[in-house]
């Protein structure tokens, strides 16, 4: 294409800038308090991360008050909830302003808010208050036990709720989806989240025979995080940089088409590396050395993908902030899920790496750079305007800026001393001839636990400071320049 | 990209692609689970197996450690304890938590009478039987 890449355009006033609501649609406010929601979780997500770093080094920290199995359950399902606080926040400031028209129903999505956040609250409080077993007893787990596996700890009751609430925001959405104008984002955003709430039935299905516990289970996790998480993602970019580039909707949604067929292309069959070592078939090694191989290439896409669209804007947007995580998306989502997932990927790599310290490298790094960045990404596009303004003042720009880097490069810190760890326990535990003993392992490890924790509380502050950023005051510089 | 590519065939390769792979992948589930009895260690499904697999899951135990490489990396992979450890070893071990060693990572008591203990044994035995393409590379796991 033959655009300039340079030539700024002068800044086209929309007629909103004048109105008396940043908003197209007054329904759209709903977004407000799931963002809020979201970004409250997510403060306690990085509490809990930080209560475990430290558990890594002083085993005993908190103990028995927290064991650790309690903090990561906490960490990991906070980080859960918040994203999918972010994707209906999303999804309820999205559809509305692309089928151009109000939410079907502002009071449903204000009643599914309080439900999601009640039962989400109490969750978490039992995880802390009682022991796991007694929270299975009085959840009633045996009627149909689905607790204590990775990431889907909820108890049954609770699942039952997850499916109640993305349900009511899915009828939400379609019926404003199916009675307004119909776009390439809002029909991939829709596509995301039903994805989202079809493949979390799976959660349900808990055999005995572990291996095909372990094969469904992937269902859920790996066509997540690997599929129609993906999607969800790449609607939200593109909403965005539509946006805040001006550029033609028909470029942007042709990239976004393009970049979610190589996502589908090369995640479903790239499910299998998880199939390696749990019990099935051997071809898997093949299928799924083949296909995560190129797993990389759609979240390298991406960071082309947001540049290339910056690079063409046809506007000046005054929201500096939101365009910075919107580039950071990009580049951090390639970083993390693509360089760092091929890194163990490719079967051979995989049989010495296999669930160490590498794995938990490339998980940070992933679900930061893709998924809560995206969503920082939205949320900064999104609230000035939900608060009824087109761009936050430069001084309020400038901290989320610096909250920006801070958060950023302590989470490239936090991978690499993450991989540095997982590449002694690999040597030492899973090579040589006299392989070491798990925590002997460890211990040899330790400075680099010590680094990641360090790095975690600067990530710490790079996250109070975004917080602090939304309640600093000044002028609002609509044609910051 | 070129502006012969047009938007329309974006999408077709998307609705192509994604159908296309995702019945490739329901034929390789398919025929996985067809795969899976001479694997997955079937025949030694017990009633007690079951029940260890629910202490097991009651307990947590993937909060801190793997078990066939998934879960948490705090604490060792069980896939293969039996063979490490033996059973007696085990039992006594759960038994013992927690060492309360200062600053040593530490394992909750989960008062486990001694049937439940030969519940999760018979579960860790039965994990260590099904066939992992000899994973872990050797007996630390």
């Amino acid at each position: 294409m033959s655009t300039s890449t340079t030539a700024v355009l002068d800044t086209p006033r929309g007629v909103e800038e004048h109105a008396a609501t940043r908003l197209k649609y007054r329904s759209q406010a709903v977004a407000k308090p799931y963002f809020i929601a979201a970004i409250g979780l997510f403060f306690g997500q990085i509490v809990f991360g930080l209560i475990m770093g430290l558990q890594y080094v002083i085993g005993d920290f908190l103990f028995p008050e927290i064991p650790f199995n309690v903090a990561r359950m906490v960490h990991t399902n906070l980080l859960i909830v918040w994203l999918l606080f972010g994707f209906m926040g999303a999804g309820y400031y999205l559809i509305p302003e692309e089928s151009e028209r109000e939410l079907h129903s502002p009071k449903l999505a204000i009643i599914t808010f309080w439900v999601f956040l009640v039962a989400g609250a109490l969750t978490i409080v039992g995880y802390l208050s009682v022991p796991y077993a007694t929270l299975a007893k009085l959840t009633h787990n045996e009627i149909l036990p689905t607790m204590g596996r990775e990431f889907l700890e909820q108890p049954t009751i609770t699942k039952v709720g997850i499916v109640l609430v993305a349900l009511s925001f899915l009828y939400n959405l379609s019926m404003t989806v199916l009675s307004g104008r119909k776009t390439s984002v809002s029909l991939v955003m829709m596509l995301g989240l039903w994805g989202l709430a079809i493949f979390f039935l799976f959660s349900f299905y808990n055999p005995t025979n572990l291996v095909l516990d372990k094969y469904f289970w992937w269902y859920v996790v790996h066509l997540w995080v690997e599929g129609v998480w993906e999607l969800i993602m790449g609607a939200m970019l593109a909403f965005v940089l539509i946006k805040v580039t001006g550029v033609d909707r028909e470029v942007v949604e042709k990239w976004l088409y393009v970049i979610i067929a190589m996502t589908l292309i090369s995640g479903i069959i790239g499910t299998g590396h998880h199939y390696y070592w749990i019990g099935t078939p051997g071809y898997w090694q093949w299928w799924g050395s083949i296909f995560s191989a190129i797993e990389p290439i759609p979240f390298f896409m991406m960071t082309l993908f947001a540049f290339n669209m910056v690079n063409r804007r046809r506007r000046e947007h005054p929201n500096k902030a939101a365009v910075l995580w919107a580039l950071g998306t990009g580049v951090m989502a390639f970083l993390g899920a693509g360089v760092w997932g091929f890194l163990h990927t490719l079967a051979p790599v995989n049989y010495l790496t296999h669930g160490t310290q590498l794995t938990a490298a490339h998980g940070h790094m992933a679900f930061y750079g893709a998924y809560a960045m995206v969503v920082i990404t939205m949320i900064s596009y999104t609230m000035p305007k939900l608060r009824g303004r087109e761009a936050n003042s430069r001084g309020a720009q400038k901290l989320e800026m610096v909250s920006f880097w801070l958060m950023t490069l302590a989470m490239v810190a936090i991978t690499l001393f993450l991989t540095a760890a997982g590449y002694v326990q690999v040597s030492l535990q899973r090579m040589g001839t006299t392989p070491m003993p798990f925590m002997a392992a460890q211990d040899q490890a330790a400075t680099y636990y010590w680094l990641r924790e360090a790095s975690g509380v600067v990530f710490f502050i790079g996250l109070a400071l975004y917080i602090i950023s939304f309640f600093v005051k000044g002028k609002t510089d609509e044609a910051a320049h | 990209m070129s502006a012969s590519f047009t938007k329309s065939t974006a999408r077709n390769i998307f609705y192509g692609g994604a159908v296309f792979f995702f019945l490739l992948f329901l034929a390789l589930t398919f025929d996985t689970t067809q795969a899976l009895p001479k694997r997955d260690n079937r025949v030694n499904l017990t009633e007690q197996v079951a029940r260890g697999k629910n202490i097991w899951e009651t307990r947590n135990c993937i909060g801190c450690h793997t078990l066939l490489g998934e879960g948490a990396y705090f604490a060792p992979e069980l896939g293969n304890v039996y063979q490490r450890r033996g059973p007696e070893f085990i039992k006594a071990w759960i038994k013992g938590q927690p060492t309360g060693a200062p600053g040593r990572r530490q394992m909750p008591q989960f008062h486990l009478t001694d049937g439940e203990l030969d519940d999760l044994v018979a579960f860790l035995k039965y994990s260590s039987e099904i066939n992992t393409n000899n994973w872990p590379p050797n007996i630390e796991g």
